[in-house]
């Protein structure tokens, strides 16, 4: 058992009572509520005791579990409550799991992002647990006059085995909320998990099949007005007039009015980030009337000049970023990008004398690889009810990241942020899109303009072409090898505009004598931002293709080839800030090596591998494809993961196909490009999103079994499935794919895509 | 405006809207029938497939008028307590993540079953395939008509 203080998660024991804002707000609406299965149910309670801001016990036994993290889809609001059950020691079957409102004062850090929220939220959600179970157990021991260290739990019992008593948590539950909470608890022994490691399904799946208002898309109130948003129609544009006329005699249309996103003294977080500042809102009394007012408004753009924007910096100091002028193109974005093949970098990383090793080597290869824009285009278009009266706001909407856009809010407003609750709605997919919550700022401007509630919809021609990609990048790989084909130094040079995907100190860096690694961006004026694992998602796929080339090139198995270079890395490394376990990076190619019988290799089947690390944690893949009817079909994906302890097998497996799926058609698809300055795809009817028949045809996810805790799950599956993809299909075509998306290229080989 | 007398799950409902208004937000803005989704506004993505007389349409492309007089089925309607066997495979799975497509998936799948009860993989895909899944649950949807084609 491991003792935690509990004073560092102390604010999340606080009595709700005893907070601004009273118990009511602590749930948004009980219907959300969720119960996970049906049969034996424990009804509701006459009264719920609160034993801290996760946690309430009805007087029957009902338990009540605050999912604090917003959902986008990775189940956090079924795997982090079952953390809570299971330190609480209660029965899966009487929780019900509610979705926590913004509350930073009683919860810590409400942000689904970086793979983070079981990692981060693995101690406090235990401790909170144990805690409660805890003051259950002082409950007990005070009501039978028993010492508290006699009293055992099970499935939500109490026990004292030596007087033969025993009580349900309801029944200890108000004496327990009125007790102090413990300075120390004690954490549950790893071997007694009983619901953690134990797959549980998703706590909204009967409402998901079901068709249950869930989204913040599906909300409406009672006088509810609905909006549209018209923006720039390219990056580099702005809003120069609109004819208020051309709309304002339209069906429904009531108001049509400009909306300046921020205030001109505000000082932008890195979240705030927006491509249009300003944009035309349309309000009506339907979703259909504001969509028609938006095809007949005249508006006239005009181009906008380099702008600054002042950007909060480390330590309250604030810094002056330029967004510079112009109509970018996608051909002229190559061009800039290829001129970094002659042109250095910055160095980030020199280890030994690789300039020394590249001039004696007696053969050098050199391969560059590049990955277009892309959009995130979750399902449901970016949107958000607000409903600001006065001094109040009241804001309900998708959003990965609350913290980041509630200062945004107060000052875009001028209200203060007590007077300002953000509820948050369950999000038709995230992947990095809703960390930047301007949408949320849209919509309460407008709503206090009209002073009434509204609900504001993108079209999907708005989500996809409002900027806030994954950004373009490059990467130029060089090997220099020795005549008798020995490695001797590595270079890498990457950049993109605006950033660069190089994670200097990773893999392969530590495992070779000489290596260097240079970076470099391009200034741009389209908005770039976290899409499922930011920068790992092009780098990886780079690096574990050209690592394939050179193991070929060396006569070497791919994947002894990655073990030799983990060996060194472990036993020998080079430098001191390599940021990866090579053990750990060494089991899961081991274990995909073994889940995918590599070494019995099957006659037209073309196998690929590749192995990075993200976010924590350590995966290795396999893919498997053929070609049927000359159309290369991915026939299967094996992956090992090494993301420590996983909490919610069933639910991380489905998180695992789907970042292989989201992978493999971002690979063969993926492309955003631009055309003065404007996206040349707008839907998906030319956006090209893979579907049921593309998918793979069997994925296996293999977890390493593992004491370790927990680390990242949502986005470390996605780097790595470009690379191994690539190389299985360098093994059916014979061709090398450096370019994203590779769909093109294959219809050059004839193929059918 | 016109009023149109629609039969929505069973129910007949009047509503006051433009002509040309698609189906799918009668359903959701006038009907408070939310569950149908909207996704793309072209036919493109599926998250807004309904039933209209038993058959699987994009219901962000049918005019209101051209749906007066047939039965309207929504995922509200597809059964009365959620336990359709194709929302019982959707739960034996767990297909869903962000759970967004699902409603749409799920009617398209129930209209394929009910056309041809034991179709092949190649006909489960080539049903499935108007319906995008952003976060790729495609192998679990399979999964989930092939169970509920062994239930019906």
């Amino acid at each position: 058992m491991t003792k935690v203080n509990t004073k560092l998660d102390r604010r999340s024991f606080l009595k709700v009572s005893a907070l601004a804002g009273g118990g009511m707000m602590l749930s948004f609406s009980w219907l959300a509520g969720c119960k996970p299965t049906v049969e034996e149910e424990l009804g509701l309670p006459k009264e719920w005791f609160e034993l801290n801001s996760y946690i309430k016990i009805g007087e029957n036994g009902a338990v009540t579990l605050y999912s604090p993290n917003p959902e986008f889809g990775s189940n956090v609001k079924t795997s982090m409550p079952m953390i809570l059950a299971e330190e609480l020691d209660t029965d899966w079957k009487n929780v019900w799991v509610e979705q926590a409102d913004f509350y930073p004062e009683r919860f810590d850090r409400q942000f689904t992002g970086g793979s983070q929220g079981i990692r981060m939220g693995w101690t406090p959600l235990r401790t909170a647990g144990a805690t409660a179970r805890a003051m259950l157990v002082a409950a007990a021991a005070q009501n039978w006059n028993v010492p508290a260290n006699e009293i055992t739990t099970s499935a939500g019992i109490l026990e004292h085995k030596a007087s033969g008593k025993k009580a349900n948590y309801g029944e200890m539950a108000s004496l327990a909320a009125t007790l102090e909470v413990p300075e120390e608890v004690e954490l549950k022994d790893i071997n007694d998990f009983k619901i953690i490691g134990h797959s549980k399904k998703n706590v909204d799946g009967q409402k998901i099949v079901s068709g249950k208002p869930l989204f913040a898309i599906d909300h409406k109130v009672e006088g509810m007005k609905y909006a549209a948003i018209v923006h720039p129609p390219a990056f580099g544009m702005r809003l120069k007039s609109f004819d208020k006329s051309s709309v304002m005699g339209m069906s429904g249309i009531q108001d049509v009015f400009p909306v300046n996103v921020f205030k001109d003294d505000y000082v932008q977080n890195f979240f705030d980030t927006t491509t249009f500042p300003e944009i035309i809102a349309i309000v009506g009394n339907s979703t259909w009337e504001v969509m028609q007012a938006k095809k007949n408004l005249v508006a006239e753009w005009e181009k906008a000049p380099e702008t600054k924007i002042a950007m909060a910096g480390f330590g309250g100091n604030s810094m002056e970023v330029t967004v510079p002028a112009g109509l970018e193109n996608s051909s002229s974005h190559k061009s800039r990008m290829a001129e970094f093949l002659k042109k250095p970098g910055t160095v980030v990383r020199k280890d030994g004398d690789p300039e020394g090793m590249f001039k004696k080597a007696a053969k050098v290869i050199e391969r560059t690889y590049s990955a277009p824009f892309l959009a995130h285009n979750t399902m449901e278009p970016m949107n958000c009810f607000a409903d600001v009266k006065g001094d109040r706001a009241v804001i309900y909407g998708p959003t990965q990241a609350p913290e980041f856009i509630m200062g945004t809010i107060s000052s875009s407003l001028g209200i203060p942020r007590e007077n300002i609750q953000i509820n948050l709605a369950r999000m038709g997919g995230g992947f990095g899109r809703r960390a930047y919550s301007h949408h949320m700022v849209e919509a309460a401007l407008i709503s206090q303009k009209i002073q009434a509630p509204v609900k504001m919809v993108y079209s999907r021609e708005d989500d996809m072409s409002a900027g806030v990609y994954r950004p373009t990048y490059s990467a130029t790989y060089r090997a220099a090898l020795d005549e008798n084909n020995n490695l001797l130094a590595l270079h890498v040079k990457a950049g993109g505009i605006p950033e660069s995907p190089l994670h200097a100190n990773r893999f392969p860096a530590g495992a070779l004598d000489h290596y260097m690694a240079e970076s470099w961006d391009i200034p741009s004026n389209i908005t770039i931002g976290a899409f499922r694992a930011p920068r790992s998602n092009f780098i990886a796929g780079a690096e574990q293709s050209f690592l394939d080339e050179l193991a070929e090139e060396m006569g070497k198995d791919p994947i002894d080839f990655r073990l030799e270079l983990l060996k060194r890395a472990e036993t020998d490394p080079v430098g001191s800030n390599n940021d990866y376990d090579p053990k750990r990076y060494a089991g899961v190619l081991q274990l995909v090596k073994e889940k995918s019988n590599w070494s019995q290799a099957q006659s037209n089947v073309h196998r690929g591998v590749s192995a990075y690390f993200c976010h924590n944690s350590y995966v290795a893949e396999v893919v498997d494809t053929v070609i049927k009817d000359n159309k290369p079909v991915v026939e299967s994906v094996y992956a090992a993961v090494d993301c420590g302890i996983v909490v919610n097998p069933d639910a991380a497996a489905n998180m695992g196909e789907g970042a292989i799926v989201d992978g493999i058609g971002n690979a063969f698809f993926g492309e955003l490009a631009f055309n003065n300055g404007a996206p040349t795809k707008t839907n998906f009817d030319t956006y090209r999103m893979i579907r049921q028949k593309e998918s793979p045809k069997k994925i296996e996810v293999h977890f390493v079994e593992s004491t370790e805790n927990p680390t990242g799950l949502g986005e470390p599956l996605f780097p790595p499935v470009f690379a191994a993809l690539a190389n299985s299909l360098y093994k059916a075509t014979g061709k090398r794919y450096y370019e994203q998306p590779f769909a093109p290229q294959l219809e050059m080989e004839n193929l059918r895509m | 405006m016109a009023q149109f007398n629609l039969n929505v799950n069973g129910k007949t409902q009047q509503v006051d809207v433009d002509p040309s208004t698609p189906l799918l937000w009668v359903l959701r803005d006038h009907l408070d029938l939310v569950g149908t989704k909207f996704g793309c506004g072209i036919a493109q993505c599926g998250a807004c497939t309904i039933h209209l007389n038993g058959t699987a349409v994009r219901s962000c492309q049918l005019p209101v008028s051209a749906a007066e007089g047939a039965q309207i089925t929504t995922i509200e309607g597809l059964s009365e307590n959620g336990d359709h066997p194709v929302q019982q495979a959707w739960m034996e799975h767990d297909v869903p993540q962000c759970g967004y497509c699902q409603a749409g998936q799920i009617m398209t799948a129930a209209a394929l079953l009910q056309q041809n009860p034991n179709p092949s993989d190649e006909e489960i895909e080539n049903a499935m395939n108007g319906n995008i899944c952003r976060c790729g649950t495609y192998l679990r949807i399979k999964a989930a008509v092939k169970t509920a084609s062994q239930k019906l």
